[in-house]
């Protein structure tokens, strides 16, 4: 068989890190990663993709964190003929000490590829490709060294935050405390799938969202405050004494026209008008900084294309406290997806099964009281049901 | 039997101790140069990043030359970030330039920070494509290669964008990652209807979940009561592969008829407008691996023609809703074939109910 790569090869040149690199240097300790690079090198010319569809594998006790994968043809590709990934949970805001990466890396080269993805888009370690056989040792050596598996399927996958307080001055909340507590606390959902279909929560600790809450998540926990902007008029002075547009960059640019230049001097003048967008504390972050009354505001929906089309997470709870042992959240989170357990239809995400019995129904399953800012604007329809007990006979 | 249900560990056990003492009160930070930002703490502590640019799927190797770098200036300790890039923290201001040249020693680029006027771009989201997974309609790594070799100046710093721009890619319509919430997005692409296994359907297949998956009710039992299979009205099927998803008996991979859209516009951040979800400008390009040079000089003049007119400050998506999606073609000469028009659920809100446009 010809083993030439010249596709896959053509790869290593430019100046962006490549990943074809990457795959050669895990191939020289592990033959599955040499097989790895010709199968992508068949799909270059085929065009096609040359996995085979599906595969359930996984580890005593759980039913979900493994992914299984079968290459098409085995024959010509015996080393990836079972090639499944394992996605093991992260640490909150993906901080590490290098023992536990290096722990992590040794486990990999003794029992799969030497191939891993840091990190995949919901945040875990995806561990690229190992036999079934080597699964439940590598899960095994991980739990003995205290990594356990990540999300997958119909279940809780593994929740996310950005770095929050770990290196961010705009951060309204403890984004990693309250990951690392929610994901402790349904270990049990996130490994054993009891779902209509797969569920994530994710927090950023400002509007800024830095891991894409409200985009990717059903459960999107944002940070905010109700209290007024911090400013300092000094360095303020400074921002304009360095020739920087404070008119043009910060002033045009709000959104509610809710700050202004007075006499040199930059001011909320209309603070009732701030939405907290961010835009002048992140042009200005030395001299502007988010209240000191922090919180969240709960956003729920956000979900991909499949199958009513691609939906950002909306308004459910304007304003909430966040803090330990941040029982409300976990209950409104419990609530929900209740309800969503007890009325979805398999495969619904929690977005579709609001569009399906309506918003309303939802509040009220979940006991929460409707708001304006629930809304963009009322409904122009004037289609809509009452409670028969509510109206008078 | 080994423990299970044990979780994470405690991100406390992995901070740095110049972040155990300063978390939470962290006052302001500036961005010192392309891919270094200094963190300043109320105690008047500092602490120093650097952000380097990773291909996300990576040897064990390569985490191993990371937790070198970390070891000898960050006391052992390094982060990711949300979009794959490795970060090296330390409070000592002389370790910047070592770390930056070791980084740049292994081939590695420094950038991918800031969000506002002068930012560079940051790494793209992307999916596992032909490297790992049976649904893709195109790759994921080979194409993201190709795209930042070409746009590798906006990395680094060498090229500035008016704003953040987040450029993502998903290999199918799953859209896997923020891809219907990123300014510029490759999305992979089927053209064709599935051809039906009418023999495996029954073994391999659950049917009334096969109907289900499709979101224009394409797919309908079998008429012959005899055949466990489903049929599909092929001028329904907008080859979404939702029901291969589903069903191995389904499958619509086809070498010419896959390939991928171009999708602009989109934000999560909460700055300035509201976020938005991204639109299709490009509905095909053919997948021509390994560079795809349709694909990259497609993204490549979108990004151009963003530089050149939008202003300071100004997000792909914003800048769109400023001039009007017609200059948007005009600016960018790209045609408006009828697959731009929607006409799925809720399609009549994208149609423009008012006298204003401008000629083109």
């Amino acid at each position: 068989m010809d083993d030439r790569t010249p596709m896959v090869d053509e790869l290593e040149k430019g100046p962006w890190p490549s990943y074809v690199k990457e795959l050669k240097r895990a191939a020289k300790k592990h033959d599955s990663v040499k097989d790895l690079i010709k199968v992508q090198e068949r799909s270059f010319e085929r065009k096609m993709t040359q996995w085979k569809h599906g595969g359930i594998v996984g580890v005593k006790g759980y039913g979900g964190g493994v992914i299984g994968r079968y290459v098409q043809d085995p024959k010509e590709f015996p080393n990836v003929a079972a090639f499944h990934t394992l996605r093991v949970n992260h640490p909150s805001g993906w901080f590490y000490d290098t023992k536990a990466l290096r722990t992590i890396c040794d486990i990999w080269d003794k029992h799969g590829s030497g191939m891993t993805n840091f990190h995949g888009s919901t945040g875990d370690i995806i561990l690229l490709g190992c036999t079934s056989e080597e699964l439940q040792p590598t899960f095994d050596e991980l739990s003995e060294h205290g990594f356990d598996l990540g999300g997958s399927g119909s279940d809780l996958r593994t929740p996310t935050g950005c770095v929050g307080p770990g290196r961010c001055e705009w951060a309204c909340f403890d984004t990693l405390g309250l990951i690392y507590d929610i994901t402790k606390t349904f270990q049990s959902e996130l490994h054993r799938p009891p779902f209509p279909y797969k569920t994530k929560i994710k927090a950023s600790g400002c509007p800024n969202d830095c891991v894409a809450a409200i985009a990717r998540s059903d459960f999107s926990i944002i940070g905010t405050w109700r209290d007024r902007l911090r400013i300092d008029q000094d360095a303020v002075k400074k921002y304009a004494e360095s020739g920087f547009d404070i008119q043009h960059l910060v002033v045009a640019k709000c959104p509610t026209e809710a700050i202004e230049m007075v006499k040199g001097k930059l001011e909320l003048t209309h603070p009732d008008d701030c939405v907290r967008c961010m835009h002048c504390i992140n042009l200005m972050p030395k001299a502007i900084r988010p209240g000191v009354d922090t919180g969240a505001t709960i956003l729920v929906g956000a979900k991909a294309p499949v199958i009513h089309g691609a939906v950002l997470s909306s308004v459910l709870i304007p304003f909430v406290k966040v803090q330990p042992p941040y029982t409300e959240i976990k209950q409104l989170w419990e609530k929900i997806v209740e309800w969503w357990d007890e009325n979805g239809k398999a495969r619904e995400r929690l977005a579709e099964l609001i569009d399906r019995m309506g918003m309303p129904a939802f509040l009220k399953a979940i006991d929460v009281e409707p708001c304006p800012q629930m809304i963009y604007t009322p409904r122009a329809n004037p289609y809509y049901f009452w409670d028969t007990a509510e109206v008078k006979k | 039997m080994c423990p299970t249900d044990i979780g994470p560990p405690n991100y406390m056990t992995m901070l740095p101790d110049v972040i155990k003492k300063n978390y939470g009160k962290w006052k302001y930070h500036e961005i010192l140069k392309p891919g270094v930002m200094k963190h300043v703490s109320e105690s008047g502590d500092a602490l120093y990043t650097v952000r380097a640019g990773s291909p996300k799927l990576v040897s064990t190797d390569f985490i191993r030359d990371l937790c070198n770098i970390a070891d000898r200036y960050c006391d052992g300790h390094l982060r990711f970030t949300s979009r794959y890039n490795p970060e090296f923290l330390t409070p000592k201001e002389d370790n910047v330039e070592p770390i930056i040249k070791e980084l740049n020693k292994l081939g590695l680029p420094v950038g991918g920070t800031g969000s506002g006027p002068g930012a560079c771009l940051s790494n793209v989201i992307h999916t596992q494509g032909w490297i790992h997974c049976h649904g893709a309609a195109s790759d994921a790594s080979g194409i993201v290669k190709a795209m930042m070799d070409e746009l590798y100046d906006y990395f680094v710093g060498k090229k500035i964008l008016p704003a953040k721009m987040r450029l993502s890619l998903a290999c199918c319509i799953n859209m896997c990652g923020a891809i219907h919430a990123s300014d510029l997005a490759v999305v992979g692409m089927h053209t064709k209807v599935p051809k039906i296994d009418h023999e495996k359907m029954h073994a391999m297949c659950e049917i009334p979940t096969v109907a289900a998956s499709c979101p224009t009710k394409a797919i309908r039992r079998h008429p012959d009561a005899n055949i466990k299979s489903v049929v599909v009205d092929e001028t329904k099927c907008m080859y979404c592969g939702n029901c291969f998803t589903v069903c191995p008996a389904m499958p619509l991979a086809n070498a010419e008829g896959d390939g991928v859209a171009i999708f602009v516009g989109g934000k999560v951040s909460n700055a300035r407008k509201p976020p938005m979800l991204s639109r299709v400008v490009v509905p095909f390009l053919p997948n021509n691996p390994p560079r795809w040079p349709e694909v990259v000089n497609t993204v490549k003049h979108i990004v151009e023609v963003y530089v050149d007119n939008a202003r300071w400050g100004e997000r792909m998506g914003e800048w769109i809703q400023r001039v009007g999606w017609e200059r948007f073609f005009t600016l960018t000469g790209l045609p408006f074939p009828v697959q731009l028009i929607d006409d799925y659920e809720c399609a009549r809100e994208t149609f423009r109910s008012t006298t204003q446009f401008k000629w083109t």
